[in-house]
């Protein structure tokens, strides 16, 4: 089956005082239709910038080179009113912050309308109708009511759930949610989660998921992707990855979720040091130094991304085995 | 039985007309990690901060070794305030940018030690920084060049300089990635046992609380709903919110009762809150028409167990967690 999405060598650099910064390195991945993909990695480790790329969004001093396609069209060289066509209606994305990602002084009906106006040609009345419907299908409780408030009359997961009611109006092939549940409460994230569960199955639109919570993740995503320093390290289906993770990275980050499960310790436990900067990259592998299976190789030679999308790939010269 | 470092009672806190922290009462003990939980909006912040009064509360009384801290003059308050020391959530926001790593942490020290010499203050900050990982020689750099780990370090350093008795952790990883935070918290543990120093560890992370906590105080809107040894919460909660927000939690497992996190309102308004009854009757699975008209008291259920619900007594199933 051909992908919806097909990320291919990947570079991004930003520009900063006269240096460039290597953000995203030789990313390669590609999402099949109605798919989830969990993008998981800390902050700073390029995951992010790599779905601001597909979606134009990159800041000015940034640069992509590689290439993005997206149902055949090559994102990293469409121009603006191209670009415009496709995103927000075919390709779209929710944000991690509900509230600053809405217009403050426009009521949701005609935030959500709008859309289906600019990209679908409707007349604004039978726009307000379809919107109204689509609140209902995120289950936002008396929607016609919804329509006519304003962002800050709405609590964080109502404002999430007007998110992705957005994002699914023109009927898009990929949505991109960039940490959608980050700023809100445990138990409303669980509700969210179920809501982009319930979506997925109705209409079976591609996920992209990005978050930096492995447990979120989880629930959710088929197959998940591990970043670290702008790289891939780790791809493999979800339950293999909590399974068995190959990548000792992962394998790390797994240990250093406190648990319900299990004694309660005494001390939790920890990964030394921290992440590269960007910019200061170490010549190896950029985690050797935190590595506790890093050798002499690892500091001198860059590890490859070997393997399959469907068998799992890893880029370490010594992986745990499988 | 020793007496409690820190005794609180009908501590209350009023922003206008809605009151954000109601009728809490605790008792915490020297040496004790006592873990607050709630969810965004339920008054641990207010709490914390009306302890230590950098709030105003309106009601009761915060009995810090036998004085009431709410009554202290501005000069006595003062002087106790070298025991009690708080680690605020931004580690960015809470540092001045234009003063160096060094002044920062040799604040407290020119406060409270006045006679000591320059040469004393720069060695006891070096020790301080090289005590939280950190090095003496970076006392010179500003909060900018350390990243957001590093800027917590420095928190908890100037928290920890005067080896308080008391100290308060609000959130204080929760902006970190997971990999920082166990190196924050296990910091937090070794510091807090070479000085003693009795601790208050809020956050909203119920699985980082139970592995640090002795006991554990569960808060909704304002009023403590459950308080309980760790052991005790964690192997049978018996609030409806409680077990909500352990059952909402990623990777918990499908208990046979989980409480359907998924079937809990999102919020309420705050109009209901006015009225009598339990605050959490609009969110509950398990809503009685007494819960309408009457607040449930914070009564023990077994000892050292305490529960604000009028069904606390039936018997549940218990919840069970996967690896």
């Amino acid at each position: 089956m051909t992908a919806v999405l097909e990320i291919d060598d990947l570079c991004i650099r930003f520009a900063h005082r006269g240096a460039a910064i290597h953000a995203v390195e030789q990313v390669c991945l590609a999402i099949a239709p109605s798919e989830c993909v969990g993008i998981v990695g800390e902050s700073g480790s390029g995951k992010t910038q790599v779905f601001m790329a597909a979606m134009g969004l990159l800041a000015d001093n940034a640069a992509a080179s590689g290439s993005i396609r997206f149902e055949g069209m090559e994102l990293l060289r469409l121009d603006a009113p191209a670009l415009n066509r496709v995103r927000g209606s075919r390709l779209t994305m929710i944000f991690q912050d509900p509230m600053t990602s809405l217009t403050p002084h426009l009521q949701i009906g005609t935030q959500l309308a709008e859309v289906l106006v600019c990209h679908a040609g409707l007349p604004w009345r039978e726009a307000r109708s379809s919107a109204c419907r689509m609140l209902q299908r995120v289950r936002i409780t008396d929607p016609q009511r919804r329509m006519h408030q304003y962002p800050h009359e709405l609590s964080g997961g109502m404002r999430q759930r007007v998110m992705i009611a957005m994002s699914l109006l023109c009927g898009p092939a990929l949505v991109i949610a960039d940490e959608p549940t980050t700023a809100l409460d445990v138990t409303v994230q669980a509700q969210i989660i179920e809501l982009l569960r319930a979506v997925r199955e109705d209409s079976g639109v591609a996920l992209v998921l990005i978050s930096h919570d492995l447990g979120v993740v989880a629930g959710l995503a088929d197959r998940i992707v591990v970043m670290y320093a702008g790289r891939i390290v780790e791809s493999a289906q979800t339950q293999e990855l909590f399974r068995q993770p190959r990548h000792p990275y992962t394998a790390e980050l797994l240990r250093c979720i406190p648990s319900l499960a299990g004694p309660p310790l005494a001390r939790l436990p920890t990964l030394a040091g921290q992440p590269p900067r960007p910019g200061e990259l170490p010549e190896g592998c950029a985690f050797a130094p935190r590595c506790p299976r890093a050798a002499e190789r690892c500091r001198s030679e860059r590890p490859q991304l070997l393997g399959s999308s469907t068998a799992g790939s890893v880029a370490c010269h010594f992986p745990l085995p499988s | 039985m020793n007496e409690p470092l820190l005794r609180v009672r009908g501590l209350q806190v009023d922003f206008g007309a809605h009151a954000a922290i109601r009728d809490v009462n605790f008792d915490l003990y020297a040496g004790e990690t006592l873990g607050l939980v709630g969810e965004s909006g339920s008054g641990k912040s207010t709490l914390a901060r009306a302890l230590l009064r950098l709030l105003h509360a309106s009601q009761g009384s915060v009995e810090w070794r036998g004085q009431d801290l709410l009554t202290l003059s501005a000069a006595a308050l003062r002087a106790q305030r070298r025991e009690l020391q708080i680690v605020f959530q931004d580690p960015l926001t809470s540092l001045n940018p234009r003063m160096s790593v060094g002044d920062t942490v040799a604040e407290p020290l020119k406060i409270f030690e006045p006679r000591l010499s320059a040469n004393g203050l720069r060695l006891r900050v070096g020790e301080m920084l090289e005590r939280v990982g950190l090095s003496a020689g970076m006392a010179g750099r500003y909060p900018h060049e350390f990243s957001g780990g590093q800027c917590q370090r420095i928190g908890i350093a100037r928290a920890m300089v005067l080896r308080p008795k008391l100290l308060i952790c609000d959130e204080p990883v929760s902006s970190l990635d997971v990999s920082i935070q166990g190196q924050i918290v296990n910091l937090l543990l070794d510091l807090q046992r070479d000085a003693g120093t009795a601790m208050l560890f809020i956050s909203h992370n119920l699985a980082l609380v139970r592995h640090l906590s002795h006991r554990v105080l569960v808060i909704y809107l304002g009023r403590i709903v459950e308080v309980a040894e760790r052991d005790a919460l964690f192997a049978a909660p018996i609030h409806p919110y409680t077990r909500a927000l352990m059952s909402a939690l990623p990777g918990a497992a499908r208990a046979a009762d989980r409480v359907p996190a998924a079937g809990l309102a999102e919020s309420v308004s705050p109009a209901r809150l006015m009225g009598a009854g339990c605050a959490f009757r609009d969110r509950c699975p398990y809503v009685l028409p007494v819960c309408e008209t009457t607040l449930p008291p914070l009564g023990e259920v077994v000892p050292g167990h305490r529960v604000a619900c009028h069904r606390s007594h039936e018997a549940l199933i218990p919840l069970s967690f996967a690896p």
